[in-house]
C-alpha cells in the first residue's frame, strides 16, 4: 500500500533490514496495539497449555509443577493402551460418531430440500423458526428433557408403554439403547438449524433451470431430484468432509449429563474418560495423555479432510 | 408464488405431502416444549399418573411459585445475566481489535499472526492442560476466570476478519486524507459499518455464555458464583435438592416432575425473547463465517 507516506517517515533504503522493520512497525504502530491483547490472550489460554502437554510424558505432581516432575516417557500411553476401559472409550467415540453420521447427516439435507419446496411464505417462516429453536436451548435443558420424558416412574414414554400394556423400559440405565437416544436427541436438536448451510446453497440455484425444466414437463420431484439436488452437492460433500473430520468430537459436555455407570459400555467416549481420570480422579499425567492422543487423532483427520476438500472440491475449508 | 396453480395434479399432491411431513417434523420438535409447559402448571399428581399429554390439568402455579422462591435459583439467574453481559463484552473488546489488525494489509508477518489463530482451531491442548493453566494462574473459583478464560474463539474472529477485509478501501483512504490514525479508523469507520458482523459475533457469544455449564461447573466452587445453567444441572439432572425442599415435595400440589419443568421454563424464556432477534441474524453469521474461510 502506497498510503501515508506524507506524514511519516518511511525508512530509508541505507538502513539495516532491522531498523526497517522497525520503523515500519513504528509508523502502523496503531495496529500492533490492537492486535496486543488477541495475542497476549491467545498465548496465555491456549498456547501455554500446548507446553503443558509435557505431562503426558511425565510422572507429574501438583506439589512439584511441571517442571519439577520427572520424565517417563511413554509410560503413561502404555498405561493407557493396557486399560480397557481407554480401548472401549476410543471405540464408543468412533461409533456412537459413525452412527451419528448414517442417521444425523442426511436429514438436514431433506429438510433444506422440502423447506425448499414449501411455497406458502407464512407456513415456511414458522416452520423454520420452529425448527431452528432447539439449537439454542442448552444441552443441560435437552438431557433434563429426555430424563423426565423417559423416566420409568413418571416419564411420558413409559406411562403411555403402560397404558398400552407393555413392560416399562428402564432407558437411561440399559447400554442397550444410550446410543439412540443420545444421536437422536441430537438429532432433535441440531438438524433444523443443520439444514441452513443447505438452504443457503439452495438459494443459490439459478431460477432460470427451473423454468425450463417447467417447459419440458419436469414434476416438482424430478426438479428436485435433478436440479436442486446436484446443485448443492458440493456443499453437501463439503460439510461430510467437515463431519468425517471432526468425528472426534462427539459432544461430550451432552454425554455426562445423560451416562452412568451402568451405560459406560456404550457411552464413555475418549472426552468423558479423559474427564473422569483427569478433574474427577486427578491422575493428570495420564488423563493429558489420553488428551493428547485425541487431539493428535483429531488434528490428523481434520487435516486429512481439508486435503480431500481441497483435491476433490473447488473450495478448501480453509 | 402466484404460479401454483399451475402445477399438475402430481405436483399438487407431492406439495401437500411435503407440507405434512414438515409439520410432522415441527410438531414433534414443539412437542417437548409443550409437555414441559403444560406440566410445569399442572398438579404433580396429574403429571406423574400421566393424565397431561398436551394440555395442562388441574391448573396450578405452586411449582413456579416454589421455584421462584428459591434464592439460590434468582442468584444463579442474576450470575448467568452477569457472566453473559460482561463476558459478551470482554470477548469483543478483544476481537474486534484483534480482527481488525489480522484484515490490515499493512500488518508485518499477517500470514503467521492468521495461522497463529486458526491453527488454534485443529489443534488444542484439551482438558487437563487447560485446566491446570487455569490453576496456576489462580482463576480456578473466579467469577474473572470466568469471565476471560473463554473470550475469544477463532471462528468468531475469522468471522469479523473476512467481514472487515470486504470494507471497500475508497472508505479507509477518505479517512486517512482527514490524518485519521488506526484507532480513530477502526472506531469511526469499520465498526460503524460492521455492525451486523459484529451484532453475529455478539449473539454467538451471549448464546455460548448462556448455555455452556461445563467449565463452569469444573471452575467454580463457591455456590455464590455459579450459572444457571450449573444450577438446572445440579436440580434436573443429579436430582440434587436440600432436605427442606425435598420434604415439602410430599405434601403438596407440585411434586419433582413440575418442579423441573417450571425450572426449564422459566431458564429457556430469555432465550425465546431474544430469540426472533438471533434469527435475524445467524442466516447472515452462517453466510459469512461457515463453509468458506
Amino acid at each position: 500500500m502506497n498510503k501515508l507516506d506524507t506524514n511519516k517517515q518511511g525508512a530509508p533504503s541505507s538502513m539495516s533490514p532491522l531498523s526497517a522493520l522497525l520503523g515500519k512497525i513504528k509508523a502502523d504502530w496503531q495496529v500492533y496495539v490492537l492486535l496486543a491483547p488477541m495475542v497476549i490472550w491467545f498465548i496465555v489460554f491456549l498456547y501455554v497449555p500446548m507446553g503443558g502437554l509435557q505431562i503426558a510424558f511425565k510422572d507429574f505432581s501438583l506439589f512439584r509443577g511441571i517442571s519439577g516432575s520427572s520424565w517417563v516417557g511413554f509410560e503413561h500411553f502404555y498405561t493407557l493402551f493396557e486399560d480397557e476401559n481407554f480401548l472401549r472409550a476410543i471405540q464408543n467415540t468412533f461409533v456412537i460418531s459413525f452412527y451419528g453420521l448414517i442417521f444425523g447427516f442426511p436429514i438436514p439435507i431433506m429438510l433444506a430440500l422440502m423447506f425448499n419446496e414449501i411455497h406458502h411464505f407464512v407456513f415456511k417462516r414458522v416452520a423454520q423458526t420452529i425448527a431452528y429453536l432447539p439449537h439454542f436451548i442448552s444441552v443441560v435443558i435437552v438431557a433434563g428433557l429426555v430424563i423426565s420424558f423417559l423416566s420409568p416412574t413418571t416419564g411420558i414414554v413409559n406411562l403411555t408403554l403402560d397404558a398400552l400394556g407393555f413392560d416399562k423400559i428402564y432407558f437411561l440405565t440399559n447400554p442397550e439403547y444410550f446410543r439412540a437416544i443420545f444421536i437422536g436427541s441430537n438429532i432433535w436438536k441440531e438438524a433444523g438449524f443443520d439444514s441452513i448451510v443447505y438452504l443457503a446453497a439452495i438459494a443459490s440455484v439459478n431460477p432460470s433451470l427451473y423454468e425450463s425444466a417447467k417447459v419440458d414437463g419436469a414434476t416438482r420431484f424430478q426438479m428436485m431430484y435433478k436440479i436442486t439436488l446436484p446443485t448443492i452437492l458440493p456443499t453437501i460433500l463439503i460439510m461430510l468432509i467437515i463431519k468425517i473430520g471432526n468425528m472426534v468430537e462427539v459432544g461430550f459436555e451432552y454425554i455426562i449429563l445423560l451416562y452412568q455407570p451402568s451405560t459406560f459400555e456404550t457411552a464413555d467416549v475418549i472426552s468423558t474418560y479423559i474427564y473422569r481420570v483427569g478433574l474427577q480422579g486427578s491422575q493428570y499425567d495420564v488423563a493429558t495423555a489420553a488428551g493428547l492422543f485425541n487431539a493428535v487423532v483429531a488434528f490428523v483427520m481434520v487435516y486429512a479432510a481439508n486435503w480431500l476438500s481441497r483435491k476433490y472440491s473447488s473450495s478448501s475449508l480453509w | 408464488m402466484s404460479d401454483f396453480n399451475l402445477y399438475s395434479r402430481g405436483d399438487k399432491i407431492f406439495g401437500y405431502a411435503n407440507m405434512f411431513l414438515i409439520a410432522l417434523f415441527v410438531l414433534s420438535t414443539l412437542y417437548p416444549f409443550i409437555y414441559i409447559a403444560a406440566a410445569s402448571i399442572s398438579s404433580g399428581f396429574a403429571v406423574s399418573s400421566g393424565q397431561v399429554v398436551f394440555f395442562p390439568k388441574d391448573i396450578t402455579f405452586a411449582a413456579y411459585d416454589k421455584v421462584l422462591s428459591d434464592v439460590v435459583f434468582w442468584k444463579s439467574y442474576a450470575n448467568t445475566f452477569f457472566y453473559t453481559i460482561f463476558g459478551t463484552l470482554v470477548s469483543l473488546a478483544i476481537i474486534i481489535p484483534g480482527s481488525y489488525a489480522l484484515s490490515r494489509p499493512q500488518l508485518i508477518g499477517r500470514r503467521y499472526f492468521n495461522f497463529f489463530i486458526a491453527f488454534t482451531m485443529w489443534f488444542n491442548a484439551g482438558m487437563i492442560p487447560f485446566f491446570l493453566n487455569l490453576r496456576d494462574l489462580d482463576l480456578l473459583d473466579s467469577r474473572f476466570g470466568i469471565l476471560i478464560a473463554f473470550a475469544c474463539t477463532a471462528f468468531n474472529i475469522i468471522l469479523l476478519r473476512n467481514f472487515f477485509e470486504a470494507i471497500p478501501k475508497s472508505f479507509e483512504e477518505a479517512a486517512r486524507m482527514d490524518g485519521a490514525g488506526d484507532f480513530s479508523l477502526l472506531w469511526k469507520v469499520f465498526i460503524p459499518l460492521s455492525k451486523p458482523a459484529i451484532v453475529t459475533v455478539a449473539l454467538f457469544c451471549i448464546v455460548a455464555r448462556w448455555n455452556g455449564y461445563f467449565w463452569a461447573m469444573i471452575l467454580l466452587r463457591e455456590e455464590d458464583k455459579i450459572p444457571l445453567q450449573v444450577y438446572l444441572k445440579r436440580i434436573i439432572i443429579e436430582a440434587n435438592m436440600d432436605d427442606e425442599f425435598a420434604s415439602t415435595l410430599l405434601s403438596s400440589s407440585y411434586s419433582f416432575e413440575t418442579i423441573v419443568a417450571a425450572i426449564i421454563v422459566v431458564s429457556i424464556i430469555p432465550v425465546l425473547l431474544v430469540y426472533p432477534y438471533l434469527q435475524k441474524h445467524f442466516n447472515k453469521g452462517i453466510m459469512m463465517g461457515g463453509v468458506k474461510e
